[in-house]
């Protein structure tokens, strides 16, 4: 009864939510094309022969970066910026005083815009392919689900750690700044710039303890068909989403007692 | 007897208010030292509100209204004291609590800018967890009382400003809430929205017994909303009680302008011993105390063929003004 009354709200939600973004279609169009940093990436990568040093031949690390394009158009966050802008500008005091957390309204929105990306997301993948015939491949459907799923753990993990963030705007006003911090480490170490598998051996047990690499190396990994534990990395996904959940929770309990609905 | 919805008791709240000096010295000096200091803007105010009442908070910007309604309405914590809001303690915002109130901040909305207002409607009736059929009676009920039809399928960016607030009171109100705290619903409209949405506020008010709690800069709001007004001054409340009563005892004399058919007339009427405002050529205007305006008028009458008569009131907002001004007010 009360799962199927928070699926009705979440549908709603959904739905309310994909039509406003279907106003925005223009503007995710350009976000979709503006993720293609992986394919520079690419470029890079095969026009130095790096790949050869970590023992990943040309097809397989075109793959990867494919893929990681596309866990990228699937798991992007952004929001601390939506929350930062509502909360200064007190738009957020109408949906506190809603019996629904006002983190379901981003992540609707976020969902939303997923599936406003996607068609646009099949074209860029199209004209990939039409440049690098040789990289197409199908993935068994057992692999595709679980690369879904983990794409969708990444995107939890993201959300959850922007929240968290978000939630700091109860006490510094301008929480994005910290978010800014994280820029570096989410760049280098999630795996949209290089494998992890290429970094130094000496670090490399360090980044498997942070959740970066979970983001996009392990999820892209996956659907591309490179060698990964997956079990490992489903373990660590769900494991950094139930050290967050709580942490995210308890935040946001002390950060609403902060709150000063200023704007409003 | 009519049960206390709102119960407030030594309610106080207190902002920590960081300053800063002008210029490079003092932003440099604000940079690496930030100072702050605790400014209690709400101090030790109590009162009780009835079901069924509308209130009226009056005060001077930055006297506290505002903090004091969303206190009341759970979106801030009380420093100190308590408050009971039908039953709950309104920072908890448990679902039963929530389901029953409503907050309309003027020129603040809800509504999804790009979409027209029906998506928003339909959104917030599932987050109230009403059915599809239920959702569309109550937006049909509400949409004539409002009389907004076409309105409904417009962009909210394409609506006017009162077009708007009209869908923002629907949006707000969909689940039927029995107690509506209004933050200057009436910023901004013009005259006719003004008063159709005093109309509707009224027609509410008495079709569900709705409590309502109001706070408005125009005092037209209050005057034809709020029996009970309740007057806030730099955190304090100054003044309790009915507006009748606080009108009377601020503005205990009328102004009577007579035109008399000559000036001879007007100046023998100055000589009765009335007390004169001012005299320009045959009109003159007196001040009668408002227990003696019948006898005064029968005087006149009696004694004079006069021209015309205008009895006024002095300016509300002067009155109120004179309210917001003074710490306290003992009726």
């Amino acid at each position: 009864m009360i799962s199927n009354l928070i699926n009705r709200k979440i549908f709603t939600l959904l739905k309310v939510q994909y039509s406003n973004m279907l106003e925005y279609r223009v503007e995710i169009a350009l976000w979709a094309i503006s993720g293609i940093i992986p394919f520079f990436m690419l470029n890079i990568w095969t026009n130095n022969n790096l790949n050869e040093s970590i023992n990943i031949s040309d097809i397989m690390l075109s793959r990867y970066f494919l893929c990681a394009f596309f866990v990228r158009q699937f798991s992007v966050v952004w929001v601390v910026f939506s929350f930062e802008e509502d909360s200064l500008m007190g738009k957020v005091s109408p949906y506190l005083i809603q019996p629904l957390n006002p983190f379901f309204r981003y992540f609707a929105q976020h969902i939303a815009e997923q599936i406003t990306r996607f068609p646009f997301a099949i074209i860029i993948a199209f004209f990939f392919f039409i440049f690098n015939p040789e990289s197409i491949w199908t993935p068994n459907l057992g692999i595709l689900l679980l690369s879904i799923l983990s794409t969708f753990l990444s995107f939890l993990i993201q959300f959850l750690i922007q929240s968290i963030i978000a939630c700091l705007c109860f006490w510094t006003e301008k929480a994005s700044s910290i978010e800014r911090l994280l820029f570096i480490p989410t760049l280098f170490l999630s795996g949209l710039l290089a494998p992890v598998v290429s970094f130094p051996a000496y670090v490399k047990p360090w980044i498997y303890l942070t959740p970066f690499p979970y983001l996009i190396d392990f999820p892209a990994n996956l659907l591309s068909g490179n060698e990964t534990n997956i079990s490992g990395g489903l373990g660590m996904q769900i494991l950094w989403i139930l050290l967050l959940f709580p942490l995210f929770k308890k935040i946001w309990s002390k950060g609403t007692k902060k709150y000063t609905a200023m704007g409003s | 007897m009519v049960q206390n919805i709102i119960d407030v008791k030594n309610l106080s709240k207190s902002f920590d208010i960081s300053s800063k000096n002008p210029g490079i010295k003092g932003t440099i000096r604000h940079f690496f030292n930030r100072q702050t200091k605790s400014l209690k803007v709400i101090k030790d105010i109590s009162f009780e509100i009835k079901e069924g009442e509308i209130v009226g908070f009056l005060g001077a910007n930055g006297a506290g209204k505002t903090t004091i309604l969303k206190m009341l309405c759970g979106l801030i914590y009380p420093s100190e004291g308590s408050i009971l809001v039908s039953g709950h303690l309104p920072f908890r915002r448990k679902e039963n609590f929530l389901k029953n109130i409503t907050l309309i901040m003027g020129q603040k909305q809800q509504l999804i800018w790009d979409l027209p207002p029906i998506e928003s409607f339909y959104l917030n009736a599932s987050i109230y967890d009403l059915d599809k059929f239920e959702a569309k009676k109550r937006i049909k009920k509400l949409s004539e009382m409002l009389e907004i039809d076409e309105e409904l399928f417009t962009p909210v960016r394409k609506l006017s400003l009162g077009q708007r607030m009209k869908c923002e009171l629907l949006a707000a109100l969909i689940h039927e809430p029995n107690i509506l705290f209004l933050d200057e619903p009436t910023l901004g409209l013009d005259i006719n929205a003004q008063r159709n949405l005093r109309k509707f506020l009224q027609k509410y008010n008495k079709e569900t017994n709705a409590t309502i709690c109001l706070t408005s800069h125009y005092m037209k709001d209050i005057t034809s909303l709020c029996k009970r007004v309740i007057c806030v001054h730099e955190g304090a409340i100054s003044y309790d009680g009915k507006l009748k009563l606080l009108l009377k005892k601020l503005s205990p004399v009328k102004e009577i302008l007579i035109v008399c058919r000559s000036e001879k007339d007007a100046a023998k009427l100055e000589s009765l011993g009335f007390n004169v405002k001012n005299k320009i050529k045959n009109e003159i205007t007196i001040k009668v105390e408002n227990n003696s305006i019948t006898s005064s008028l029968k005087t006149i009458l009696n004694n004079f063929d006069i021209e015309d008569l205008f009895i006024n009131e002095p300016p509300i907002d002067e009155i109120i003004g004179k309210v917001l001004m003074k710490k306290d007010y003992d009726i």
